[in-house]
C-alpha cells in the first residue's frame, strides 16, 4: 500500500513545528512515531498535502514529576512509559497499559502525543487518561491552552485539536496515597487493540472505596467514563459482591460497537468481566 | 518533490532521493536490493519488515524512508559476519526455528533487539518479545529455542549482540 503523496518537513523545535503547521493553503498533518498516521496514509483514509515531523524535538520527550502531577511530552513513546519507575510508583495503570499497546515494535516507536491526537475508539489511552483525570496541553502560535481529557476526547477519531495545535503535554495528578489503579483488556489477537479496555482507579480508605473513576475503550465509537459503574461502588465496602454489583452495571446507556469481532450483546458483557476484574485489581 | 536521506544501512553509508512517501521497506528492497525485510501483511501486524533502527527492533512497512534520516539502520543482511552466520542465524538452523522462512528475518531481528536488552531472557519473555512476529508454519516453539539456542551461544563466547 502506497500512500498519497506529500511533502515532508522535520522540525527541530515546537516553534518550528508549529509554524511549519500553520502555513496556508496546505493541509498539514503533525507525524510522531506514526504508528497511527502512516496506516491512514497507507489506505490513503488521510492525504495530507504535508507532514511535520516532530518525532526527533527533544523538548517535547519527558516524564517527570512537577508537583502534584506527572508531566509526560507528548513525543514519549509507549516504551518509555511502559517503563517509567515514576509512573509505575504513581500510577500503575499507565505503565501496565503501555506495556499492552501493540507489540514490542509498536511500542518502540508509538507515542501517547500522536495516540491521542488520532483517538481511534479501540486505542488505550484514552480511556485510561480519563480515569487519571489527566490534563492535555495544546499548543499553537496563539498560545496554549490546557484541557482537561473529558473535554478532549469529543467522539469517534474526534479531538478538540484545533488546526495549527500541537498535543505537547499530558499532565497526570498524582493519585492520593492509597490510591491504585489498573488498565485491563481483551485484545485483538493480530492488532492488539482493544475490544475491551477498562481503566480504574480507586481509593480504599476505611474500608470504604472512593474517588472511583472507571473508564473504558472499545465498547462504544469513543472512549467514555462510566459513571454508572462509579457511583454503584463508591461509598461502599470493597467486597467481592459489591465489585461485582457495581460491574454488572457496566456499559449501560450507551451505544455498544458491534463488528466481526465482537457483537453488541457479547462486548456488554466483556465489559461487564473486564470492569469487574479491573475493580478486583484496584479494590479487591 | 523528494528528499535527500543519508543512512547507515549494515555499516554503509548511503545517500539517496527519495519520495517522502517511500516506506523504508520498499526503499530497502526496491531501491537498494536488501530483499531480506519483507512485506507480509502490510498494516503492521505480522513483523515479516523487522528492521533496527539505531539499535530498537520497527517495522519499515510503517517508516517512512525520511524518518531514517541520519540513523542507523541494521537489517538481516547485515548480521552474518565475515562470511559466518550471526549466533541467531545459527540458532535459528540448529533449532529448525523455520518451515518456509517467510517470517524468519523479523523473527531474528525482533530477536536480536530482546537479547541486546535481555541477555537471558525466559521462554515467557522470549514469547512475549515475539508478540509483534507471526510464523504461520512454525507454531513458534522451535522459534523459541532457536533464540534460546542463539542466546546460549553469546554468553558462551561472551559476545555482543551486534
Amino acid at each position: 500500500m502506497i500512500p498519497a503523496n506529500f511533502e515532508y518537513h522535520r522540525a527541530g523545535s515546537v516553534d518550528e513545528a508549529l509554524s511549519l503547521l500553520a502555513q496556508p493553503d496546505v493541509y498539514t498533518k503533525v507525524l510522531s512515531g506514526g504508528h497511527s498516521l502512516i496506516p491512514a496514509l497507507k489506505l490513503r483514509l488521510s492525504q495530507p498535502g504535508a507532514l511535520v515531523d516532530i518525532a526527533r524535538i527533544a523538548e517535547l520527550r519527558y516524564i517527570r514529576q512537577d508537583g502534584n502531577y506527572i508531566l509526560i511530552g507528548s513525543t514519549s513513546t509507549h516504551k518509555d512509559i511502559a517503563n517509567s519507575a515514576l509512573l509505575a510508583q504513581h500510577i500503575a495503570m499507565l505503565p501496565e497499559a503501555a506495556g499492552l499497546i501493540g507489540d514490542p515494535q509498536v511500542r518502540n516507536v508509538g507515542t501517547i502525543g500522536g495516540s491521542i491526537a488520532h483517538a481511534d475508539p479501540a486505542a488505550d489511552w484514552p480511556g485510561v487518561l480519563l480515569a487519571a483525570d489527566a490534563e492535555i496541553v495544546l499548543r499553537s502560535q496563539a498560545g496554549s491552552r490546557t484541557l482537561a481529557a473529558q473535554d478532549f476526547f469529543l467522539g469517534f477519531y474526534s479531538t478538540a485539536l484545533q488546526e495549527g495545535e500541537i498535543v505537547t503535554e499530558i499532565r497526570v495528578p498524582i493519585p492520593a496515597a492509597g490510591t491504585k489503579s489498573t488498565y485491563q483488556k481483551f485484545m485483538q489477537p493480530a492488532s492488539r487493540f482493544a475490544i475491551v479496555g477498562c481503566a480504574a482507579v480507586v481509593q480504599v480508605s476505611n474500608g470504604t472505596c472512593s474517588k472511583v473513576r472507571v473508564a473504558f475503550n472499545g465498547v462504544a465509537d469513543a472512549c467514555f467514563r462510566d459513571v454508572n459503574v462509579e457511583n454503584a461502588l463508591a461509598g461502599k465496602a470493597p467486597t467481592a459482591e459489591n465489585i461485582a454489583a457495581a460491574a454488572a452495571q457496566a456499559a449501560q446507556g450507551v451505544s455498544i460497537l458491534s463488528d466481526h469481532y465482537a457483537a453488541e450483546d457479547y462486548r456488554k458483557h466483556l465489559a461487564e468481566v473486564y470492569a469487574k476484574r479491573a475493580l478486583t485489581v484496584v479494590a479487591g | 518533490m523528494s528528499v535527500k536521506i543519508s543512512v547507515s544501512i549494515n555499516g554503509k553509508k548511503y545517500t539517496s532521493e527519495v519520495e517522502p512517501r517511500q516506506l523504508l521497506v520498499y526503499h530497502l528492497r526496491e531501491a537498494l536490493g536488501l530483499t531480506g525485510s519483507h512485506v507480509g501483511c502490510d498494516t503492521s501486524s505480522c513483523g515479516a519488515c523487522t528492521v533496527l533502527v539505531d539499535g530498537q527492533a520497527v517495522k519499515s512497512c510503517t517508516t517512512l524512508a525520511a524518518q531514517v534520516d541520519g540513523c542507523n539502520v541494521i537489517t538481516v543482511e547485515g548480521l552474518a559476519k565475515n562470511g559466518s552466520l550471526h549466533p541467531i542465524q545459527e540458532g535459528f538452523k540448529e533449532e529448525h526455528g523455520l518451515q518456509c522462512g517467510f517470517c524468519t528475518p523479523g523473527m531474528i531481528m525482533a530477536a536480536a533487539d530482546l537479547l541486546q536488552n535481555n541477555p537471558d531472557p525466559s521462554e515467557t519473555e522470549i514469547r512475549h518479545a515475539l508478540e509483534g512476529n507471526f510464523c504461520r508454519c512454525t507454531g513458534y516453539h522451535n522459534i523459541v529455542r532457536s533464540i534460546q539456542w542463539a542466546a546460549n551461544k553469546l554468553k558462551e563466547t561472551n559476545a555482543a549482540v551486534l
